[in-house]
């Protein structure tokens, strides 16, 4: 009994280490993100609370904390109180698979990539809940933008996946990042790398393809019956979200934690703070999107998603297999 | 074990509790979101067992987008009045006759797949010639037997979908007359003097300006 509880408490602790730098990354991300818009706008953005304005994010959160959460009438009280909690949850648990160095990952499981693939398809389920639940037009309206939105990006994701691992030959994310200790797969696959950020943006709700809360056409879609703390729930959710997507970008197309050079000053830094530098710069490209680029609409995101890019991630999936083919470089072990 | 054995009570239990909900409840969404339920706690049982590639695919297929599929109809759909209208009595449902068929032939089914080890227990001992390799993962497995063994068998199910998914679209899709469609080739190629046209108009009379 004793063996059970060192190993539960051993686990908990683990997880412990990994949520709460999630945790506070994302508090701090959501400030990095105003801030990087506010420079472009050429504004100031959050500069008030602490050095830099660091502290605006732990400011709001107070903020959400102690204002009333408020519960529409007609809605679907279970499914709306569910709804963010699913939404956080989801953005949580996928955490447990990134490798952060050769040894530091919580969950080294054999199918890791599909794991990672599948959490992010569950993601579409806050927001329809929440959607749902309300029972309110303009969240209904947004929940269904959302998950059609959501359901065909994935596809597309799902083919880029295919591509690197047919380079890699495993679906372990450990094995992923090893296999690009000679070249990072941004390199060969750069159109498809083009691709998946696109479709992570689309999958992630943000501008330009931020539809589902369109705040001149449906007030804040699925969100706007929410308040106070489930508002900030799906908000973090949300962001968590976006550096889950950015980290699966730096370990599928970027050499997770590798060093970009083999040599001796680059590798002095520890291998988690390549990973974490790289998913910044990736989040930083977000939201240098967001600033600069206008929204799309409804339409052209269906056929960007559904002409354009499966089409194309189709056909480089061919390039790839006939090129390792044909040279004989398949991975067989 | 123990710890084993516990987390499959768990699921097993979620499971059959979801799985009973699904076709107890009311409310027709709150049925789809316990089949939701259900889909994830089997494949935590997949998982379990040691086919976490089975697992895995079970949630990204049924739960990411067959699931999806199912709450977008029954939320678009008012199925939930008809329902609690056959549930109530007011109306009699005529696939109950059709439903009871079809599900006996499923029990029946299943009673002699599992049941199948009593009459036959060199069956399962068969099982154990097809020489499992234990050192690879089961995603290896699967893909040595699927794409050798069965491709002619994997591929026809794959023309099948084709065929389904292309037979769907051609019955929904019809061409509607008048309507604008943007043209990113013409807008693009648009020049300047085939835009715009300098027309003199004489007074009190109009232009008339062909579209």
């Amino acid at each position: 009994m004793l063996d059970y509880l060192i190993i539960f408490f051993n686990e908990v602790y683990k997880i412990l280490f990994l949520l709460i730098p999630v945790l506070v990354s994302v508090a701090m991300i959501v400030w990095l993100d105003r801030r990087v818009w506010a420079f472009v706008q050429k504004r100031r953005g959050p500069n008030v609370v602490g050095p830099f304005g660091l502290f605006q994010s732990l400011a709001d959160a107070l903020k959400y904390i102690f204002k009333e959460i408020i519960i529409p009438a007609s809605s679907n009280k279970v499914i709306f109180i569910l709804a963010p909690i699913v939404t956080m949850t989801l953005a949580l648990v996928s955490w447990a698979v990134i490798p952060f160095s050769e040894d530091y990952v919580l969950a080294d499981i054999n199918v890791g990539i599909l794991y990672l693939f599948a959490i992010s398809s569950l993601g579409v389920y806050g927001i329809i809940m929440g959607g749902w639940a309300s029972n309110s037009k303009y969240p209904f309206l947004g929940a269904i933008r959302s998950a059609a939105q959501m359901v065909s990006y994935e596809v597309s994701i799902g083919v880029i996946i295919i591509n690197v691992l047919l380079c890699v030959g495993s679906l372990n994310l450990t094995d992923i990042v090893l296999a690009q200790q000679k070249l990072w797969f941004i390199i060969p696959l750069f159109p498809m790398f083009v691709i998946f950020f696109i479709s992570a943006l689309a999958e992630t709700n943000r501008p330009p393809f931020d539809l589902p809360e369109a705040e001149a056409e449906l007030v804040a879609g699925y969100q706007t019956e929410y308040s106070g703390m489930m508002y900030a729930m799906f908000w973090l959710g949300e962001y968590a979200n976006i550096l889950l997507m950015c980290s699966m970008g730096s370990i599928l197309f970027l050499g997770g934690w590798l060093s970009p050079i083999d040599l001796y000053p680059f590798t002095l830094v520890p291998p988690p703070i390549w990973l974490i530098i790289k998913i910044l710069l990736l989040f930083i490209l977000f939201s240098l999107i967001k600033a600069i680029v206008p929204r799309y609409r409804y339409d052209q995101l269906m056929k960007l998603g559904w002409k354009i890019f499966l089409p194309f991630s189709l056909i480089w999936v061919v390039i790839t297999a006939s090129y390792l083919f044909y040279f004989n470089l398949l991975p067989v072990n | 074990m123990i710890i084993h054995s516990i987390f499959f009570y768990i699921f097993s239990i979620i499971a059959i509790f979801s799985a009973i909900m699904v076709t107890v409840s009311r409310n027709t969404v709150h049925s789809v979101f316990f089949l939701i339920l259900d889909f994830i706690s089997i494949s935590c049982l997949f998982i379990m067992i040691g086919a976490e590639f089975i697992g895995m695919i079970m949630l990204i297929v049924y739960v990411g987008a067959v699931a999806v599929l199912f709450l977008f109809v029954v939320m678009m759909l008012n199925v939930s009045q008809q329902k609690n209208e056959w549930l109530s009595g007011e109306k009699n449902s005529n696939h109950i006759p059709i439903g009871l068929l079809i599900s006996s032939v499923i029990f029946f089914e299943l009673i002699i797949v599992a049941g199948g080890w009593k009459y036959k227990p060199e069956l399962i001992k068969s099982f154990n010639n097809i020489g499992i390799d234990l050192n690879t993962t089961n995603t290896h497995a699967i893909g040595n037997v699927l794409y050798t063994d069965y491709i002619h068998l994997f591929q026809i199910s794959g023309m099948i979908l084709l065929v389904a998914m292309i037979g769907a679209i051609v019955l929904t899709f019809r061409n509607r007359e008048g309507i604008k469609r943007q043209s990113y080739f013409n807008q693009i190629s648009r020049e300047r003097n085939e835009a715009v046209e300098v027309v003199d108009v004489e007074k009190n009379k109009g232009v008339k300006i062909d579209v």
